[in-house]
Order: C-alpha cells, then sequence, then structure tokens
C-alpha cells in the first residue's frame, strides 16, 4: 500500500443538496424486471427511539437471479437491465422511506456457500461519522439458516437484521434500524 | 443451472482506524445518539461488498460540474476551481466514477430548508454538483468559495469553510463521503468534526493545497484536492 485512504467526514443535515435532490432513487427494479416485487419499509431511530429525519439510505442488492450489475460479477447468471439494484433516499420527518424493488436471489458467499437473499444497506447523516453498513434479510426465508455472515451475527441479535412481512399488505416489508441502545441494529465493519 | 459460484473474491483493505474520524465523539454532540455501542461485525467481503452501482455519463448534465452556471446570473463570491485526481491506495487512477459535491454559499449559507443561518441566500447559487472523473482519474469544479457558518454543536461553535465530497468508487465498500477543507483555516482548531480524525496527517490530507498551475489568471484561484479510496489486497485472502 502507497497512499492512505481519505477520511471519512459526516455528510451532514443538509446531504439533501448533493445526493438525494435530484439523485433519490426509491426503486430499485422497474416493473419490467423479473422476480417477486416488494417494497421496503425503513425507518431510522436514534438512541432515544426518536425518528431520525435527517439520515440518507443507500440499498445495493442482486436481481431475482442472484446477479450483480456489475462487471465483477462473473458468475453465469443473466443480468437484468431492468434491476439496477441501486437505491437512495433521505428519510422524512417521520424518519422513514419506502424502496420498490424485487426479492433478491441467492449470491455466492465465503468457502462456496451460497447467502441468504439479502440487501446491502449504507446509513449515512448528521452525526454519522462513517457510513454505517448493515444488511436486510427477509425474516422466514428458510437459506437464512445456511448464511454464513448471519452465523458471524450473535443469535439474540440476528432479529435485527430481518425485514418483517406487513402482514395486512402482501409484498410490503418492515425494516427498522436502531442506531444505538437497546435493540441496535447489528452493523458490518465492511 | 450454470455454474453458480463466482471467482475467487480479492478482498478490499481494511482502514488504519487512526486515520478515521471516532464513531462515538462526544464533542461532536450529534454522535452521541446516533453511533452504534456495539462492537462492529468484520464482514468478510463477498460479491455483496466488491460490487456496487455503476454511474455513467448519463447520470450527468453540462453545468453540473460548474456550479457559478447553473443560474441565469454569475454568484456572489470569491470564484475558484477545485481539481484532484481520485487514485485507490495502490495509486491507480479510479476512471468514470462518481463525484458529488455540495456546499454553503459565500455568505455560510445553505441552499436548503432547514438552514436557518441569519446570512443571505444567493438565488444564483445552489451549491451541488456531480461529474465523473476522467480517463486518468482527474475532476474539476468550477465553484464559489463557501463561507464558515455557526451551527449551535457549543458555545460560538462554526465550522470551517468546506466543502462535502460523496463517492461510491467501484464497490459498496468503497463508499466515501467527506469533506474538504481550505488551507490556513483558523476553525480547525476548534472543529470537532475535524478533529475527530485521530491521526494528524489524516487530518491534514482532507485540507486541499492552494495551487497556482490550476489558477487561471483574471479568473479564479485553484485548488488540488486528491481523493483516495480503499484498493484491493494484492493477492486473494484464500489459497
Amino acid at each position: 500500500m502507497t497512499l492512505v485512504p481519505t477520511a471519512s467526514q459526516t455528510a451532514g443535515p443538509f446531504f439533501h443538496l448533493g445526493c438525494t435532490r435530484s439523485g433519490s432513487v426509491s426503486c430499485l427494479a422497474t416493473h419490467e424486471a423479473e422476480g417477486e416485487r416488494v417494497w421496503l419499509r425503513c425507518r431510522v431511530l436514534d438512541g432515544d427511539n426518536v425518528p431520525v429525519p435527517d439520515a440518507m439510505l443507500e440499498l445495493w442488492q442482486a436481481n431475482a437471479e442472484g446477479k450483480y450489475l456489475h462487471p465483477d460479477d462473473t458468475q453465469d447468471k443473466t443480468a437484468d437491465r431492468h434491476c439496477r439494484g441501486f437505491g437512495r433516499l433521505a428519510t422524512d420527518e417521520q424518519g422513514n422511506c419506502v424502496f420498490e424493488t424485487v426479492r433478491p436471489g441467492p449470491v455466492p458467499g465465503p468457502d462456496d456457500t451460497m447467502q441468504a437473499p439479502h440487501v446491502s444497506v449504507s446509513v449515512l447523516g448528521r452525526g454519522i461519522q462513517k457510513r454505517l453498513a448493515t444488511r436486510i434479510y427477509f425474516s422466514g426465508d428458510p437459506a437464512n439458516a445456511g448464511d454464513r455472515v448471519l452465523t458471524l451475527v450473535p443469535e439474540e441479535r440476528r432479529a435485527t437484521l430481518m425485514a418483517q412481512p406487513d402482514i395486512q399488505n402482501p409484498g410490503w416489508w418492515n425494516f427498522t434500524i436502531r442506531l444505538c441502545g437497546e435493540g441496535e441494529t447489528v452493523f458490518f465493519d465492511v | 443451472m450454470g455454474l453458480t459460484m463466482g471467482a475467487k473474491i480479492t478482498p478490499y483493505r481494511r482502514h488504519n482506524p487512526d486515520t478515521q474520524p471516532a464513531s462515538y465523539y462526544p464533542p461532536y454532540r450529534s454522535t452521541v445518539l446516533r453511533c452504534p455501542r456495539m462492537p462492529l461485525i468484520v464482514l468478510p467481503h463477498t460479491l455483496s461488498e466488491i460490487t456496487g452501482p455503476v454511474c455513467g455519463q448519463g447520470d450527468i448534465a453540462e453545468t453540473d460540474n460548474d456550479l457559478t452556471r447553473q443560474h441565469p446570473a454569475a454568484p456572489q463570491g470569491e470564484r475558484i476551481i477545485v481539481r484532484g485526481q481520485v487514485l485507490d491506495d495502490g495509486g491507480r487512477p479510479l476512471r468514470k466514477t462518481l463525484i458529488e459535491v455540495w456546499q454553503a454559499n459565500a455568505a455560510g449559507r445553505y441552499f436548503h430548508d432547514n438552514d436557518n443561518h441569519a446570512a443571505p441566500l444567493d438565488p444564483n447559487f445552489t451549491g451541488a454538483g456531480r461529474t465523473l472523473t476522467d480517463e486518468h482519474g482527474f475532476y474539476e469544479f468550477v465553484t464559489i468559495r463557501p463561507g464558515a457558518y455557526p451551527w449551535r454543536n457549543h458555545e460560538n461553535a462554526w465550522r470551517p469553510a468546506h466543502i462535502h465530497f460523496s463517492l461510491f468508487g467501484p464497490a459498496f465498500a468503497t463508499r466515501l463521503v467527506t469533506q474538504m477543507y481550505f488551507p490556513g483555516d483558523p476553525l480547525f482548531a476548534r472543529d470537532p468534526i475535524f478533529q475527530s480524525i485521530p491521526d494528524e496527517r489524516a487530518r491534514e490530507r482532507l485540507i486541499a493545497k492552494f495551487d497556482f498551475d490550476i489558477t487561471k489568471p483574471e479568473w479564479a484561484l485553484g485548488f488540488r484536492f486528491d481523493i483516495v479510496l480503499r484498493g484491493r489486497e494484492a493477492t486473494p485472502f484464500e489459497d
């Protein structure tokens, strides 16, 4: 290594100006995309359980077959140009934002295992010095049991990574991010 | 069904923590309720971390990298040119990578509903830009030198003048949001956001350098700000 990576600094309270004013992406996969359509209702809470109205969430996922739209994904699977797999929104006054997408497929994991369907998440904003990284898994997915990343997480904390289905609204899932305190979401050192 | 396994993953190198800000840093008050207390779980890099959103020229409009030409008239303030190169930690230029910037105007006021600093807005300055790096990893913005502004973090708290930078790089693992500062700012010593980075040299690398070669006669002062993103391990972890 010859150079030291540039230090992170908080995105602050005004990131909307540069990132989400014209760069919001609520839909990760258009209606032409293959797969089961889902809506992810995300909520961000602080250490006092108060909604965070000025966070930015960025999502990154594979398509329904489990292929990323990226040159380093060399899997022999079909890319779906209708599933870009990227989303980005600011939270609203209630700390919420909703992404529309398709349920991702499984992708390879450590040691030739397969990972359960998941969405990678970045959380940025005022008070967040370095991008916080977490994952959204789908509660009840049988593949969760064999996911090697989930096994790195203490069992009693795994539930913080699970989106829960909204019983009243088929296709809708709720995912709460607790930045700190009781029920703190699992964040990863990526 | 064909092969489902990808090639072996070459992970990105991990940061030296001293060169990054402390997540929990009470002098910057907003960290207290927004910083995880449990240790982060080290995530081995998989296909999910070594891929990331790909942006293209279609995402950029003509005046996006000239913040002084986005309105009918020129904005108030001191016109500057900010130029630099985006590299990985092995010194390799990162081509066609997206950079987004945002900043306050010359008076230290953001074009944002939540900014109620008693300084004037400038109808000719939004303070937002974006560009892609060129074939050699270089970028350039023309803008107005931003003003310092008060932020209520503590008694008589003022942020040193800065421009926010956001970069994706090639992968989820390389995401970076940072701030560029200006040389000689007397506010550095009292700014907890700047001071939250333990390593002094890492702090200094966030300060742009005045650059006479970038400076254009009869037009604008030039500043150089290079950005380094994480690079990949030379060889795969496994084997």
